[in-house]
């Protein structure tokens, strides 16, 4: 089953994969994402049968897992012509699917074909929809802070994301991007590495927000939740006044919503 | 070589722990990976040269008995000889009997990994014969009782003053922090060890099968003293290195430099070609090479074999974040980083190296900079898939896995306790919007806040929203 938006837009249907750490922790990364995603004219739906994209059981070695989750999601988005999400890890998992299947097997062939379909959002925008499709709705953003951003690994290595993000903020009004040193360089975040390894974790994000506060950036961005939980925990336990956010919260002009790990903020009573 | 790496972990929070080791890794930090980019970037043919290596690598282990076979009948052609080490056992052996055969007292020794990995000084020092290590870097550690923490840089662990002192205690000389004094001490210590040398013991960058010849690349000369002085070169490498022309190997040898050390060319290129002939000014009467196989003919043919493509560059490490923290010998085996992540499990067991391919977030730099193009995360999965297939991995681990697969593959069970648990840790938060301590994510909170969800998912929110919207 899936749910309909209004108003149905007649650009291309999109078919929205939440990722759970956006449906878990952050909701309003995910709304950010069908706003970005309506703006640039298309048709959201969110599959009712998604839940994770199994990379936990994928880089556990647990195939069959993998296998089952891949068919469901396979399953669960078949049709739309694009899969979009606010992840380069999870929808770089999604790409990884058709390495799960033999060739033989039916889901092989529908496995490619959700890859080519697939999109992390940023590159979405910028490499599909083009350049200049959000101009209008960016340039009538401000937001007056330096900011840096952090290049996920899966998103910059598997998914050749890197200038996509950076070209849509500079059309923000006021916004300055300072880079930091190492952006291409591991948060430390690994999925289940952090809790395996705490202690080698913890010495890669505490480089990394040495290198974050060296730049004296107001706001920290990524594309990928898993890593900024990681940098913003590590932030507010070193009492660094650091804010950190999705990237889309800036493009969908969504910073009213307390960053990560700041105040209380609860969608459950607003809805 | 004892072999530690079950206690990565321990070993890793002491490296985490260890000043000098910490100021080490800084320098190395700020050394290859920055030397590297110059050279790369220097190379715009570069990408393309990594693909020819990948595509050469992998013809070479299609036909990797033809070009064994032709590299072997080659030596023998030019007066030398080939030995065939199937174990690490049998290649001590076998060198300890060459060495007898000339009643060698102590062997020079250029630097190789292959010897590291089959134990050779133990074993020959055990058995009467003196190993002195020539590279620098190699000469420091033996004298320390050290291992190598890097596979090309193997002393990186030091720093000055480590030197300084072992040389102070060992040459009888005054303590000098001056690294030329230091060198010009190892030279001077090193060039009786040359003469006095009945064998010399080297390893080998590549096995040139239609020339047979074998060829090491140094940045210090010590290679060529000892190959060229003593009476007997051996020369230990494994089935892998072979290539089938000279031209191929200086595609091999553009990529090594640069990926290494960021060098256009390493300083020295030493091929040794046979025995001496006649009229020749120098070079050792007998000339042996010994093949050693130690698993790797076990990975032809597996999912491991684009290991075997390895060139032994370090440019894995070198940009490794998790080798950048612990440093070489956290791993507790002879290989290192990302590319001794995929081997040592091989070599020594998955039983015992399993903590290895588990140590990586996957995070693809050592793939991004191989020169022949390891897909090294992939190759560490599969080791991964191999501990889940024997249930290696902690009870806790699996336990937990199981328990969150069993939700993620029911879709209508997976959003109530989505919603549970997102509510459950957003009261734990209170209004503070972080959480201090997780009960069961202490691995999270003995580090760094969990920051708070926001109290419910999106699924259940959008559900809600598009109730609402249709409504009139």
């Amino acid at each position: 089953m899936v749910t309909y938006m209004p108003n149905t837009p007649s650009g291309p249907r999109v078919g929205l994969f939440v990722t759970c750490l956006a449906d878990m922790f952050r909701p309003s990364v995910a709304f950010a994402t069908v706003k970005l995603l309506e703006q640039a004219g298309c048709s959201v739906e969110v599959p009712e049968r998604q839940t994770c994209c199994g990379q936990p059981a994928f880089n556990s070695g647990d195939r069959k897992t993998t296998a089952d989750i891949a068919r469901q999601t396979i399953d669960a988005f078949d049709g739309y012509e694009y899969v979009v999400g606010p992840s380069g890890s999870c929808i770089g998992m999604l790409h990884y699917y058709p390495e799960v299947f033999d060739p033989a097997d039916s889901y092989y062939q529908r496995a490619l074909d959700l890859k080519s379909r697939s999109f992390e959002i940023t590159s979405f925008l910028f490499d599909v929809i083009g350049a200049d499709a959000l101009q209008d709705q960016l340039k009538l953003l401000q937001f007056n802070h330096k900011v840096t951003y952090h290049d996920s690994c899966s998103g910059l290595r598997q998914m050749g994301i890197k200038q996509q993000p950076r070209q849509l903020l500079q059309q923000v009004q006021g916004i300055e991007l300072e880079e930091m040193e190492e952006a291409e360089t591991c948060c430390g975040f690994g999925g289940t590495f952090c809790v395996k390894y705490p202690e080698i974790s913890n010495r890669m994000v505490s480089n990394k927000t040495d290198y974050i506060s060296n730049t004296g950036a107001h706001t920290l961005l990524g594309g990928d939740l898993g890593c900024l939980l990681n940098m913003a925990g590590k932030l507010k336990r070193e009492g660094k006044q650091v804010e950190a956010r999705h990237v889309v919260e800036i493009l969908a002009g969504m910073t009213d919503i307390p960053a990560i790990g700041e105040a209380d903020y609860d969608l459950a009573q607003k809805l | 070589m004892e072999i530690n790496t079950p206690f990565f972990k321990q070993r890793a929070h002491d490296a985490l722990k260890d000043e000098n080791l910490q100021k080490a890794l800084g320098n190395l930090k700020a050394g290859f990976p920055e030397k590297r980019a110059i050279a790369v970037d220097r190379m715009p043919e570069f990408e393309e040269l990594r693909n020819q290596g990948r595509d050469l690598k992998n013809h070479i282990l299609e036909h990797l008995d033809l070009y064994l076979e032709q590299f072997e009948s080659k030596v023998i052609e030019n007066g030398g000889q080939v030995h065939w080490a199937r174990t690490s056992e049998d290649a001590n052996r076998i060198i300890l009997d060459l060495c007898k055969q000339v009643d060698a007292k102590t062997v020079t020794k250029g630097k190789s990994m292959v010897t590291e990995e089959i134990g050779l000084n133990d074993f020959l020092e055990a058995n009467g014969v003196q190993p002195v290590e020539t590279d620098l870097g190699e000469y420091i550690l033996q004298l320390r009782g050290d291992h190598p923490s890097h596979i090309i840089a193997p002393a990186i662990h030091l720093n000055l003053e480590d030197v300084s002192e072992t040389f102070h205690k060992h040459h009888n000389r005054p303590k000098s922090d001056d690294p030329a004094v230091l060198m010009q001490e190892a030279r001077e210590v090193l060039r009786d060890k040359f003469v006095a040398a009945d064998v010399g013991i080297t390893g080998a960058n590549f096995c040139v099968a239609e020339t047979g010849s074998t060829i090491i690349v140094t940045n210090e000369g010590n290679g060529d003293l000892t190959q060229t002085l003593p009476k007997t070169h051996i020369v230990v490498t494994s089935i892998e290195k072979v290539v089938p022309t000279l031209e191929d190997m200086t595609l091999f040898l553009r990529l090594l430099a640069r990926s290494a050390t960021g060098q256009e060319f390493t300083v020295y290129n030493t091929l040794s070609t046979g025995s001496r002939r006649e009229g020749d000014q120098d070079g050792p009467e007998n000339f042996h090479v010994v093949l050693v196989d130690n698993g790797r003919s076990e990975m032809v043919g597996s999912e491991f074999q684009d290991m075997l493509r390895c060139i032994r560059c370090s440019a894995c490490m070198n940009h490794c974040p998790v080798y950048g923290a612990v440093g070489g010998h956290s791993y507790g085996w002879v290989y290192p980083g990302p590319m001794g992540s995929v081997l040592t499990p091989q070599m020594i067991g998955i039983e015992k190296g399993g903590m290895l391919p588990n140590a990586s977030t996957f995070c693809g730099k050592c793939e991004s900079v191989c020169p022949v193009k390891i897909p090294l995360p992939k190759l560490m999965r599969h080791w991964r898939e191999d501990e889940f297939q024997k249930h290696l991995q902690p009870k806790a681990a699996r336990y937990g896995l199981a328990g969150w697969a069993f939700l993620a593959k029911r879709p209508a069970l997976y959003k109530p306790y989505a919603r549970m648990a997102s509510w459950f840790m957003k009261r734990l938060a209170g209004k503070k919007g972080r959480i201090k301590k997780l009960p069961l994510a202490g691995g999270w909170t003995d580090w760094r806040d969990m920051p708070a969800p926001q109290g419910t998912t999106f699924m259940q929110a959008w559900k809600e929203q598009q109730k609402a919207g249709e409504q009139p």
